[in-house]
């Protein structure tokens, strides 16, 4: 096949990942434009393998091989909590294959003497990249699956070393651009890249990881945008730009969501500094309680219910619960949705995918903006292992930590129903004036049985 | 800084404006969906994986570029499947299919 060929085949593929990407705004049209986008990578690599530059496929089928037996497993096995953790570890998989590729590249160009400047500044950049993606990736894999101790572990000057290490490595893609040959200098980029990868999510705490994978995701996409400079092929700037900033609009979603600049993230450590926690402003008041019973016969009676599901009823593993007394209730003539704020899980949209799984039909999931609205007109709205999300103190008390915060305003629904599994504060330490509403019941316990014994008493209502 | 720079740089310019604009589209409620996709469709890196595995220039190359093959086709596999898993789970109430369409993907949460 002639070079035309195979870079008509690339531009093809190309438009069906478009295509895909654009299919993904809407969930009805988004699952065959994946399909569509499957093919597309068929295509791409169909023509690759007929590149003049390719001489033997044995090492080729092996490697694809052993690829798509690890990846079955990850594609079909991973339960939907564990995402987060599955999307962190496929990050670590991209990086570290533009990374090799970018030092299997450079030992060619090494031993070859063909190595010119602008190859070798794309090749600096990939592995930087890849480097920095490769160990952060893992360790942010650590931490979600608690492998790794999940709080932020923070030393002194711990930015002034990765800000040295940064530097250093800039330093060395220059020295390269100006001394292409000069091999140790690449191997200690390759080295110092790694090593601030690690270093780099170290201080995050696990909260806050949304944002870091996001910000990884970008990262791997810069390698491969890299990479199609490297080796002159436009597919993989595309995909990785498309990539890259697809990772960087999430980052800085999910950083406006908690209410924290982008650097605040990266560099502040949260969690670990107790400057926030002495803040004890507000929430005088008592909790009230209600039992099942109460609660379950306000909501059979109520027109207008919303669930406010926290990252606490995934922890319970009470979604089917929550979607059973949901149904109870709209047989009862009532009608439901679900507020779904932007961190309620651990992941950009992580939530959506934890109900979905659960069979809440996808028009029933609302966004926080639209939802915010229809508080006021709601009789019962009904918080689930959610806290620092439903604070009312990020609109009314600035002196919270948590003001500025954009919140789900349960607190204009007509009355609230809090199931929550003790008394205890949220992520941040903030008290929470909710709790203390007049309108609000607090229904105490573990999230999953009080929503059975709920579903049961609305049953019998 | 060659001819072919200069055009890549324009390509790679045009595809991150076509990026913001698709990706803002996309509803927080896609969101997972999306990671997943981009995931998937990043294993595009495979190309590259294929010329420096094929290439047979040297033993080390070969190697690297195997193992690179392998960690982009995880992706690929993966990703694919795993996107497809969590989209399939997407489903309309029952009671919407039958209303007018128009309704029911507003309140899907659609921003701008």
């Amino acid at each position: 096949m002639s070079e035309i060929l195979i870079e008509l085949a690339y531009l093809f593929a190309a438009f069906l990942f478009i295509t895909a990407l654009r299919a993904l705004g809407r969930p009805d049209s988004a699952r065959g434009g994946m399909q569509l986008a499957a093919f597309g990578m068929a295509v791409a690599i169909l023509a690759t393998l007929f590149e003049a530059r390719i001489l033997s496929y044995e090492w080729i089928l092996v490697g694809a091989a052993i690829g798509a037996i690890a990846g079955y497993p990850l594609g079909m096995w991973v339960p939907m909590t564990a995402m987060p953790q599955r999307i962190a570890l496929s990050h670590a998989f991209g990086a570290l294959a533009a990374a090799l590729v970018g030092i299997g590249e450079y030992i060619i160009g090494f031993s070859g003497g063909t190595l010119v400047r602008s190859t070798v500044a794309a090749l600096g950049l990939e592995v930087f990249f890849g480097g920095v993606t490769v160990t952060g990736s893992l360790m942010a894999f650590g931490k979600l699956q608690e492998i790794l101790p999940s709080r932020p572990l923070i030393f002194r000057g711990q930015n002034t070393v990765n800000a040295l290490l940064f530097t250093a490595c800039c330093c060395c893609v220059v020295w390269l651009i100006a001394f292409p040959t000069h091999a140790v200098i690449f191997s200690v980029m390759v080295a110092l890249a790694v090593l601030l990868g690690i270093l780099f999510v170290l201080p995050i705490g696990g909260a806050d990881m949304p944002v870091v994978v996001s910000l990884l995701n970008s990262y791997a996409g810069l390698a491969a945008v890299a990479t199609g400079f490297a080796i002159d092929n436009n597919i993989l700037i595309i995909v990785g730009a498309l990539d890259g900033l697809s990772g960087l609009i999430l980052a800085i979603a999910m950083s406006k969501a908690m209410n924290r600049s982008f650097a605040n993230v990266l560099f502040g450590a949260f969690g670990s500094t107790d400057a926030t926690a002495p803040v004890a402003t507000g929430a005088a008041g008592v909790m009230s309680s209600t039992t099942a019973e109460d609660a379950a016969l306000r909501l059979a009676y109520a027109t207008r219910v919303i669930m406010v599901p926290g990252y606490g009823l995934a922890v319970s593993q009470a979604q089917h619960q929550m979607r059973e007394l949901g149904e109870l209730i709209e047989k009862r003539g009532g009608d439901v949705r679900y507020a779904i704020h932007p961190v309620a899980g651990r992941m950009p949209g992580h939530m959506n995918v934890l109900l979905a799984e659960a069979g809440v039909p996808y028009d029933k999931l609302i966004d926080m903006d639209e939802i915010n609205e229809r508080f006021v007109e709601t009789d019962v709205a009904i918080v689930v292992g959610a806290n620092d999300v439903v604070n009312p103190a990020a609109r009314t008390n600035p002196t919270s930590p948590i003001f500025g915060m954009p919140i789900l305003k349960v607190e204009d629904a007509k009355s609230v129903l809090v199931l929550k599994r003790g008394k205890g504060k949220g992520f941040s330490g903030v008290e929470n004036d909710l709790f203390v509403d007049p309108k609000t019941s607090m229904l105490f316990g573990d999230a999953r049985q009080s929503l059975l014994d709920l579903a049961l008493q609305v049953k019998v209502a | 800084m060659t001819t072919t720079t200069v055009i890549q740089l324009f390509v790679f310019m045009l595809a991150g404006f076509v990026g913001v604009q698709t990706i803002h589209r996309i509803p927080p409620l896609l969101h997972t969906p999306l990671m997943a996709a981009t995931n998937a469709i990043s294993g595009i890196s495979l190309v590259a994986s294929l010329l420096l595995a094929g290439s047979g220039d040297g033993v080390r190359a070969t190697i690297l570029g195997s193992i690179a093959v392998a960690c982009a086709m995880t992706n690929i596999v993966g990703g694919f499947l795993i996107t497809d898993r969590m989209l399939s789970m997407f489903k309309r109430s029952k009671s919407t299919v039958t209303e007018n369409s128009a309704g029911s993907t507003s309140s899907a949460g659609s921003p701008s």
